[in-house]
């Protein structure tokens, strides 16, 4: 789209927008479906992700040059490993309410497609500032994703927000519960798998809608005028 | 765009779309009569709710998406869904089941994949499924027929459940399911059930006064409804006959082996082919011509697969009924289904 030349637009672009990890490629999305049935639990997976994205991130683009090209996909799944450790350890340590109701969506980081993705895509090919940022973007894209996806499913499900926001944030945050309405009945759908998945479709299909509607307010540019081409094997 | 003639030969069926949606709701009438005689009037308000919301709905839909309202509205096929969906519920259960169903039938199921001749699934089934796993008290909460009402309902009576859950009298939907003897009531299939699980024998779970000789009291008769109804769809040319067929044979087969197998926990053809959900899934919901399978031997396993696993699922799995499971996930397989029933082309591809 935008070719600009800077290079920290460009990956806030891509991480945001134009190429996110939940909503364009379509990965991690074993974590993405089945914990983000509140915005607490989403937002400590989401946080989670993110941390070990730009660790991972950072480390592999520093060893990049020292790694040998037949094996860096081990390399790079132990040092993701040994971050994803790190922070199980942190959250069994601060926030043990969400290190149970997370249980084995934790480790499961190290399967995340959407890191070792990255670390392949760009961390093992850019200098180490700039993959850093890439992974922070990466993250915040994914999180965002996350924590929307949380509170529709929350809200439609129980008609609370931030349920549950002491476990992440400390006592003091359960003021941050929200009930906006409340039913006799849990619409339990929302809260079971299917919800996840219909939810994602929709917002998809609202960032498909909202690029088209970009993309449709664009004044095409003037095609310039091409002389006439002898030969199609030959394209200009 | 140049029309021109192809050469022959041409037929024309002067069905129109409308036509035959129409004439598929006048088939439902003689299960809705049943249906009205053995379980009250709560039908029929669930059935204005639901024709009331799907319209809306498909307006909508239909304005958002910058098409003409009427046309679409006036094809009947929204209305349909609408009243194979209230025919499905229980008639008692609260106002916002059939409305949520309907919305997630026509917006979700049908409109987001393009509208009528789209859609993948059944959106009348899918609507039922979603409501059956969201609400499950709600939607298992079927009153025992008329006759063993402890209580008798008005139709006053019967709006303040719909729309406030209780009766003037202040009981609640669970009260009034109590019946004769003090004892809940369930639906025949789900009786049965329960029963075998602990351990008793179908011909001992049959003294319910639930049951007369050899089906639910009143399902046998809601069921033989449809089955007239989808009867005079095929002798209309309605629907072809392969998908009914398919379905009742699989299921008369499977269940004959397994009475023949184990008399003492399995209730028999009979009580297989009249109760629940058979008759009204058989004619009136696998056959939707947009997602079931499209080529006559296709039709034929598509149905006799959908036999087989209502009957898997009701002997073996954790509900009482499956129809609207087995439809929707035969639907998934009629791409597959359509892809190796194709019909040999007149002097083309002749087995050597």
């Amino acid at each position: 789209m935008s070719q600009t030349n800077n290079p920290l637009k460009e990956l806030i672009n891509e991480g945001m927008w134009k190429n996110n990890p939940a909503l364009v490629q379509l990965l991690g999305l074993c974590p993405l479906l089945a914990v983000t049935s509140t915005i607490t639990n989403a937002l400590g997976l989401g946080l989670a992700t993110l941390l070990v994205l730009v660790g991972s991130n950072v480390t592999i683009s520093a060893v990049r040059n020292w790694v040998p090209k037949d094996i860096r996909i081990p390399v790079f799944v132990m040092i993701i490993a040994a971050f994803v450790t790190i922070i199980q350890l942190l959250m069994n340590a601060y926030t043990f309410g969400l290190y149970q109701s997370l249980g084995i969506f934790i480790p499961l980081i190290v399967t995340n497609c959407a890191i070792i993705g990255r670390a392949e895509a760009y961390a093992s090919k850019n200098p180490v500032h700039l993959s850093a940022f890439d992974g922070l973007m990466m993250g915040l894209g994914f999180m965002v994703v996350l924590v929307v996806l949380g509170a529709m499913r929350e809200l439609i499900g129980q008609g609370t927000l931030f349920d549950g926001a002491d476990l992440l944030l400390g006592p003091w945050a359960s003021v941050l519960r929200i009930e906006i309405f409340s039913f006799d009945n849990q619409f339990l759908l929302a809260i079971l798998p299917p919800g996840a998945f219909l939810g994602l479709g929709l917002l998809i299909a609202a960032k498909n809608v909202i690029d088209a509607q970009i993309k449709s307010k664009q004044v095409a540019p003037p095609e310039p005028e091409k002389g006439p081409r002898a030969r199609v094997t030959s394209l200009t | 765009m140049k029309l021109t003639m192809a050469s022959s030969p041409h037929s024309h069926s002067h069905k129109s779309l409308s036509r035959l949606m129409l004439t598929v709701i006048l088939a439902c009438i003689p299960g809705l009569i049943a249906q009205l005689y053995f379980f009250g009037t709560g039908v029929l308000i669930q059935l204005i709710l639901a024709l009331v919301t799907v319209s809306v709905c498909e307006a909508i839909i239909m304005r958002i998406r910058k098409r003409a309202i009427w046309p679409a509205l006036s094809d009947g096929s929204a209305w349909l869904t609408g009243v194979l969906l209230a025919l499905s519920i229980p008639p008692l259960a609260p106002w916002w089941v059939i409305v949520i169903g309907c919305f997630f039938a026509i917006v979700i199921v049908k409109q987001l994949y393009g509208g009528l001749g789209f859609n993948l699934f059944n959106p009348a089934m899918a609507a039922y499924v979603l409501l059956l796993i969201s609400f499950p008290v709600q939607m298992t909460s079927w009153l025992p027929v008329n006759e063993l009402l402890g209580k008798s309902i008005d139709l006053s009576q019967q709006l303040a459940l719909i729309f406030n859950g209780f009766t003037s009298s202040g009981f609640s939907l669970d009260q009034m399911r109590v019946g004769v003897d003090g004892v809940t009531m369930a639906t025949p299939l789900d009786t049965i059930k329960t029963d075998v699980a602990h351990g008793l024998t179908v011909s001992e779970s049959m003294q319910n006064p639930l049951f007369n000789q050899w089906t639910g009291l009143g399902w046998g008769w809601v069921n033989l409804g449809f089955l007239v109804g989808g009867l005079y769809l095929i002798k209309a040319k309605i629907i072809n006959w392969h998908i009914p067929v398919g379905i009742i044979a699989m299921l008369s087969v499977c269940s004959a082996i397994g009475y023949i197998a184990s008399p003492g926990t399995e209730p028999g053809v009979v009580f297989h082919l009249f109760s629940g959900a058979t008759m009204m899934g058989a004619f009136f919901i696998a056959t939707d011509p947009v997602s079931a399978a499209t080529t006559n031997r296709g039709r034929l396993i598509y149905g006799a697969f959908i036999g087989l696993l209502v009957y898997l699922i009701r002997t073996f799995g954790g509900f009482p009924d499956a129809m609207a499971f087995a439809v929707l996930l035969l639907n998934m397989a009629v791409p597959l289904i359509d892809y190796y029933t194709q019909p040999r082309t007149y002097g083309h591809g002749v087995n050597k």
